[in-house]
């Protein structure tokens, strides 16, 4: 069950359509009570998934998952190679590790539903029909990409897939993400909006003004913490005083959830039931999923900041690697199926990276012309 | 004919007019609801559209234009209200990272207004009477607008809703309820990018926008019965994108150009509009292009101190005069 941290008399929401005064009554002289207040129940434990619960799930949707995940850790590889290979614009911010988190929050939206994701998102990118390609030619710089060369990475969004587009400053999308859920709550819409922030994205202003925000008008948000544990080089106990950022909700009346951030199917339920409750109404959600960056804050950082035995314990919690074991005890995935798996996918990756590389160089004429709607 | 009506009640009747044309569209921010904003802009719209369309907020201003963006990319056309223009700094990121590049990077309009109770003569000081239209005017993505009438408070309001980019609109304070004018029956559009001459003179052009081409025309009329000086005004209304073809036809026709604002000298958007002229007018010029702004201080609170603070008529008179002298 998630945990809603109060109970409010008071109605939240946007809808209701009061014009006047509420209507006069009977004047009791007696000053208002001070409200009785109930300290939340809080969550403690991150919520994990078992061999058994995959049991519950089309196999079609399982392998899915598993598929979107290997897709995104073979186009952050290549995306790495190409760096390596000096054929990058500039540096690349790598997603490894966080695979499952970003793969198993988006398959609990629909494709009506938005999304905002944050740069170390590629799968939820990819999960949300966004060709490896367009990815691609934004960090090569290409005419025909997605912002044609104006801008890398994948810092793009694409109004045809429901993606609003990241900006660098951390934070920014929240109230942004709010604003999109406020415009379906507004339209009576059952549309959900869902973005991500990390440990030390969360720190910034525009995170809890846009959570707050959001809680204040009961906004169908859905908003996933990925806290892993390095802002750049600065680790948790640096950033932040409290012990959990999941129960920051507290201070925005909201829903807070903890899961295993590296156990898909466990980010799928957790993401799922906020995205159930916000759909019905229910107003936002913060999950924080445990989870742990596996590269430096961007190429160029070799995290030597980063203890060796921590990458070693997360490295034996590699998300792809526990769902495949958790897959292969249900019966879902044989070996051949995973053969068949990489293999679609190396095909995939190797036909969209030509795509990519063939794509033409932006001609800078008339970038002045481009600049408004 | 209608009524008279003042720049605060145009501004009022171009969101009217705007909310009930198109459905999309709904005003955001802080005591706009029941109290109707802190000047009283958008008092009793409520009762006509109701809440969420009149939408209170939380007193967050990163988060008001931060839903500004979102909403719109979902199709909606915000209109913003910032309580007074100095705490659109506390939005600033939004407007000039988020919204103003949007676009450019990756394609999809803007649609949105943030409207900004900007100026002074208020003694409002520091924090309740600045005029923040330089910070924004050279940001590329967004459009700057400064209605000095009643006729373009509310052609403008109306244009800014209907224009597919972030248009910061800034409304002066001082002349909410000192102008007055009567819009007729015919609808007022104002088109984003359009100067105006104010007034037709044939010795010096006056280069303004905002407080200053109300300032500007007392001037102009007491050197005109004083001295003989005719003096053309050209009202920007659009500082971006500027309306450059107008500010040089009147340079060409006067030679001589006074540049007024109301904002702080250094950095001002005088200073662009003054180098333009300097690049494209150079040879027609007869004197020194001459600015005429606030001091660079902030703006003090104290009757004396805003006064001497700010360009007076007086100001604007001897610049003028010196200029036409030169």
């Amino acid at each position: 069950m998630a945990r809603t941290s109060k109970k409010s008399s008071r109605k939240g929401g946007v809808r209701g359509r009061k014009k006047t005064a509420p209507a006069k009554r009977k004047a009791k002289k007696r000053p208002p009570a001070p409200p009785r207040l109930r300290p939340p129940e809080l969550p403690t434990k991150h919520r994990t998934s078992k061999v058994s619960d995959a049991k519950r799930y089309e196999k079609e949707f399982l392998l899915g998952l598993y598929t979107d995940m290997v897709r995104t850790r073979a186009l952050d590889t290549r995306i790495e190679a190409l760096y390596k290979q000096g054929k990058l614009v500039a540096g690349c911010y790598s997603s490894r590790g966080q695979e499952g988190c970003s793969v198993g929050s988006t398959a609990a939206v629909g494709d009506d539903d938005v999304i905002g994701p944050m740069i170390r998102n590629l799968g939820s990118m990819l999960r949300k029909g966004i060709p490896m390609t367009m990815v691609l030619r934004n960090y090569l710089g290409r005419a025909t990409g997605p912002t044609k060369g104006r801008d890398g990475s994948s810092h793009f969004g694409s109004m045809a897939h429901n993606v609003i587009g990241p900006i660098s400053h951390l934070g920014s999308l929240i109230p942004v993400c709010a604003g999109a859920a406020l415009a379906f709550h507004m339209r009576g819409e059952k549309r959900v909006a869902l973005t991500w922030i990390g440990d030390g994205g969360s720190n910034v202003g525009d995170f809890h003004e846009g959570m707050n925000f959001a809680g204040a008008m009961k906004l169908p948000l859905v908003v996933v913490l990925e806290n892993n544990k390095y802002a750049y080089s600065t680790p948790l106990e640096y950033q932040t005083g409290t012990q959990c950022f999941a129960w920051r909700a507290v201070g925005y009346g909201i829903a807070c959830e903890l899961v295993d951030g590296n156990d898909v199917l466990a980010v799928y339920e957790v993401v799922r039931e906020a995205v159930d409750r916000a759909r019905k109404g229910g107003g936002p959600t913060l999950i924080e999923a445990d989870t742990m960056r596996m590269r430096g804050h961007a190429i160029h950082d070799d995290a030597k900041y980063v203890p060796p035995e921590m990458f070693q314990y997360w490295e034996a919690r590699d998300p792809i690697a526990l769902f495949e074991k958790q897959l292969r005890s249900a019966r879902v995935l044989t070996p051949k199926r995973i053969a068949e798996i990489e293999e679609a996918v190396r095909a995939e990756l190797e036909e969209q990276t030509e795509d990519a590389m063939n794509q033409p160089l932006p001609d800078p004429a008339g970038e002045e012309g481009e600049v408004y709607a | 004919m209608s009524a008279e009506i003042t720049y605060l009640e145009a501004i009022r009747e171009g969101l009217l007019e705007e909310l009930r044309r198109d459905e999309s569209v709904y005003c955001i921010g802080q005591d706009i609801r029941t109290y109707g904003g802190a000047f009283r802009v958008t008092a009793g719209c409520l009762d006509e559209f109701g809440r969420p369309r009149i939408l209170d907020t939380p007193l967050s201003e990163t988060a008001i234009v931060g839903a500004c963006v979102g909403s719109a990319l979902m199709g909606m056309r915000p209109v913003a209200e910032m309580q007074f223009a100095d705490f659109v700094t506390n939005g600033f990121n939004m407007l000039v990272n988020f919204a103003a590049k949007v676009h450019y990077r990756w394609g999809p309009a803007v649609p949105m207004v943030v409207r900004l109770p900007s100026g002074g003569g208020t003694r409002g000081g520091p924090f309740h009477a600045t005029n923040p239209e330089a910070w924004f005017a050279r940001v590329p993505g967004l459009k700057v607008v400064c209605p000095a009438t009643v006729r373009d408070a509310k052609g403008l309001i109306k244009a800014a809703v209907r224009d597919d980019n972030p248009v910061l609109y800034f409304e002066h304070k001082y002349l909410y309820r000192r102008l007055k004018d009567a819009l007729g029956d015919d609808e007022v559009l104002t088109p984003i990018g359009e100067a105006r001459v104010a007034r037709e003179g044939r010795d010096v052009s006056l280069i303004t926008y905002g407080s200053m081409v109300y300032y500007g025309q007392q001037a102009a009329d007491e050197l005109a019965a004083e001295e003989g000086i005719e003096t053309e005004i050209v009202d920007l209304r659009t500082l971006v994108p500027l309306d450059q073809d107008a500010v040089l036809e009147s340079v060409r026709k006067t030679s001589r150009v006074v540049v007024a604002h109301e904002d702080t000298k250094t950095g001002g958007f005088g200073g662009e509009i003054s180098a333009r002229i300097a690049e494209l007018a150079f040879e027609h010029l007869d004197a020194p292009i001459r600015r005429v702004a606030s001091r660079d201080t902030p703006v003090p609170h104290a009757p004396q101190l805003e006064d001497a603070f700010m360009p007076s008529v007086a100001d604007l008179k001897r610049a003028i005069l010196e200029t036409a002298a030169y």
